[in-house]
């Protein structure tokens, strides 16, 4: 039969929205770009190779900070618009619960190369399965041309007004070859959008690193030398010839790795958001949370502090531990300060029946103060009718405030007369809860049997407990 | 768009929408024919706008991927299909 013809059209993808509803103004038809921005053909080479592999509707389209910040007015693909320089450990999320998708983290040269630098190499190394488009214009377009770790030497920039130095600022940062001395990555491209022959080849890779998405194949980078006339101080005919001459010679284009043919397709375990799934992976019992308890404990803020060695620290988290084995909301933050050498190591803990705010706080409402420097730093912060629990083995003075409950406990003492000095953190557990019993004292043993291996130690720790407990009881 | 005509006319053509245009002539340059130009005038942006002069275009697309609005350039040309 006669072949007949059709006419064909080259023109907007269906992966760029017709009208860009998001932008603000009466002109919904052009970018925000400036005239020449290498952003524009980036796009339009991206959202070619989606459409054609009828991949628009699968795909998550990372925007970075930068000129290219609304990406999203005009990829009609799934969109999220990343803090800067995190597009990659957002897209780690994203490819992670959605396995399906085709993620691309775009992003510029200031956002991947300066303030994103390890989001870029660890989700590079570990391999996750995206693809990101590395838009290198040597220069921050976005902020009005500072210097970018991309800069060339020489190049002026507002940041570098007589021009970068190796000296001052270093060399140019070669973000593909970076990328590529890693072991997992499968492909690494450097193309660059200047003359149809370079658009050509960019669109190529860039349509190869796509099929590579689909294919689950691994972790894709493709840099793109791209013009930014405005930064430049150029006009977009001049900025691609200086592409040409002082780009390129430098970033040398081409295939930098591709190791693509010898890879297996690879789905990285899909986390659950099950949540009968994570309450077992948890130990949990669903349902069995403060609330159907109806144990009001109301928020506990408690400090533990000591010397090194004394194990408030390692109370705090076994405090925190066992209110959470209980299902109570709770917090642990250590403070490692200049006053852990020779002076008080403290940490705070919240247990609370009720979502905790802030794990950090100003005023505790407990404070055990396992020698002298703690009490003296941390007396007066105690709210008016909390409970102080001094060591009175070691601390020599009374307590000042009168508005407190005091219990004085010879903490080493009781744990030495158990022959285990070290335990007088439990001993300090026992008398806080025998004083005020936010849960049951078998918690704490459940904690100490995941803590403690040797059988001795464990059972001198939960006499220890019990010993502060006897005193808080007799009290 | 603005002149449907010249796609009815003559294959393959370029069709530019005047009002998607920034002036950059990143199309102009990218023509190996030399078949764009830009217009004396200026359109709702405030730029000159690229124009085709009506003969001479090969269908290249190399226009196309030069520009950097998405919008702005289409190329029509004929494709041969079987039956
Ligand atoms: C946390 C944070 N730091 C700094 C900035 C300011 N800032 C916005 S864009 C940008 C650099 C963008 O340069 P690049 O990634 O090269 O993108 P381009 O604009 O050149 O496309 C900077 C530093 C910011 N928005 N957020
Ligand atoms: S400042 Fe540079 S990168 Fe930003 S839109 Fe303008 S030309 Fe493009
Ligand atoms: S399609 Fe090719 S020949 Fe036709 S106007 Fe565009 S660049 Fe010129
Ligand atoms: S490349 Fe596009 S924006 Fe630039 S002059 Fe040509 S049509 Fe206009």
């Amino acid at each position: 039969m006669e072949p007949s013809t059709i006419t064909v059209k080259k023109g907007k993808p269906e992966a760029i929205y017709d009208t860009f509803e998001r932008k603000a103004g009466k002109d919904k038809l052009t970018t925000h770009y400036c005239p020449g921005c290498g952003h524009g053909r980036v796009h339009k080479l991206v959202a070619e190779a989606l459409s054609d592999f009828g991949l628009t509707d699968k795909t998550i389209f990372i925007s970075p900070v930068g000129c290219s910040v609304f990406a999203y007015y005009y990829m009609n693909t799934g969109n999220v618009q990343a803090p800067h320089g995190r597009a990659p450990a957002v897209g780690t999320g994203l490819c992670r619960v959605r396995p399906d998708s085709v993620v691309i983290s775009y992003q510029g040269d200031g956002d991947l190369a300066a303030i994103g630098t390890a989001e870029i190499i660890h989700a590079a190394n570990r391999g996750e399965n995206m693809m990101v488009i590395f838009v290198n214009n040597a220069i921050y377009g976005m902020t009005g041309g500072q210097m970018a770790p991309t800069t060339m030497v020489g190049q002026k920039t507002q940041t570098t007004p007589r021009g970068r130095t190796v000296m001052n600022e270093g060399h140019p940062i070669r973000m593909a070859e970076l990328i590529s001395g890693l072991e997992a990555p499968v492909y690494v491209e450097r193309c660059a959008v200047t003359d149809t022959k370079n658009i050509m080849k960019t669109r190529k890779a860039i349509r190869k690193a796509v099929q590579l998405q689909a294919e689950k194949k691994g972790f894709s980078f493709i840099e793109i030398l791209s013009a930014c006339p405005t930064g430049w101080k150029m006009t977009p005919k001049d900025s691609i010839k200086w592409i040409q001459d002082n780009l390129e010679p430098y970033f040398k284009l081409g295939t930098i790795k591709d190791v693509s043919a010898e890879r297996e397709p690879m789905i990285k375990p899909v986390p659950t958001n099950d949540a009968e799934a994570i309450y077992s992976a948890l130990g949990l019992q669903k349902g069995k949370t403060k609330a159907s308890t109806d144990r009001a404990i109301g928020e506990k803020r408690i400090k533990i502090a000591g010397f090194g060695g004394q194990g408030a620290l390692t109370a705090g988290v076994m405090l925190a531990n066992a209110g959470m084995n209980d299902g109570l909301h709770v917090s642990w933050i250590p403070s490692y300060g200049p006053e852990m050498r020779g002076g008080t190591a403290n940490c705070s803990v919240v247990i609370s029946d009720r979502r905790i705010g802030s794990p950090v706080f100003e005023s505790p409402n407990v404070l055990i103060a396992m020698n002298g420097p703690s009490l003296d730093a941390f007396e007066a912060d105690v709210t008016a009718g909390g409970t102080i629990i001094v060591n009175s083995s070691i601390v020599e003075r009374k307590v000042k405030r009168s508005d407190v409950k005091v219990i004085c406990a010879p903490l080493t003492d009781l744990a030495a007369d158990l022959g285990i000095k070290a335990a007088a953190n439990s001993v300090a557990i026992g008398v806080y809860l025998g004083h005020e019993k936010v849960f049951e004292r078998e918690r704490i043993y459940d904690v100490l049997k995941t803590s403690l291996k040797k059988k001795e130690a464990l059972a001198l720790n939960i006499q220890a407990v019990d010993a502060g407990y006897a005193f808080a009881q007799g009290k | 768009m603005e002149n449907p005509a010249n796609v009815k006319k003559k294959l393959p053509t370029v069709e530019i929408d005047l009002n998607q245009c920034k002036g950059c002539a990143l199309c102009i340059e990218s023509c190996m024919p030399k078949v764009l130009s830009l217009s004396p005038a200026y359109n709702q942006l405030g730029y000159q706008y690229a124009v085709y002069g009506g003969n001479g275009c090969t269908g290249c697309e190399a226009c196309y991927y030069a520009c950097p609005e998405p919008g702005a350039i289409a190329v029509y040309k004929e494709k041969k299909v079987k039956a």
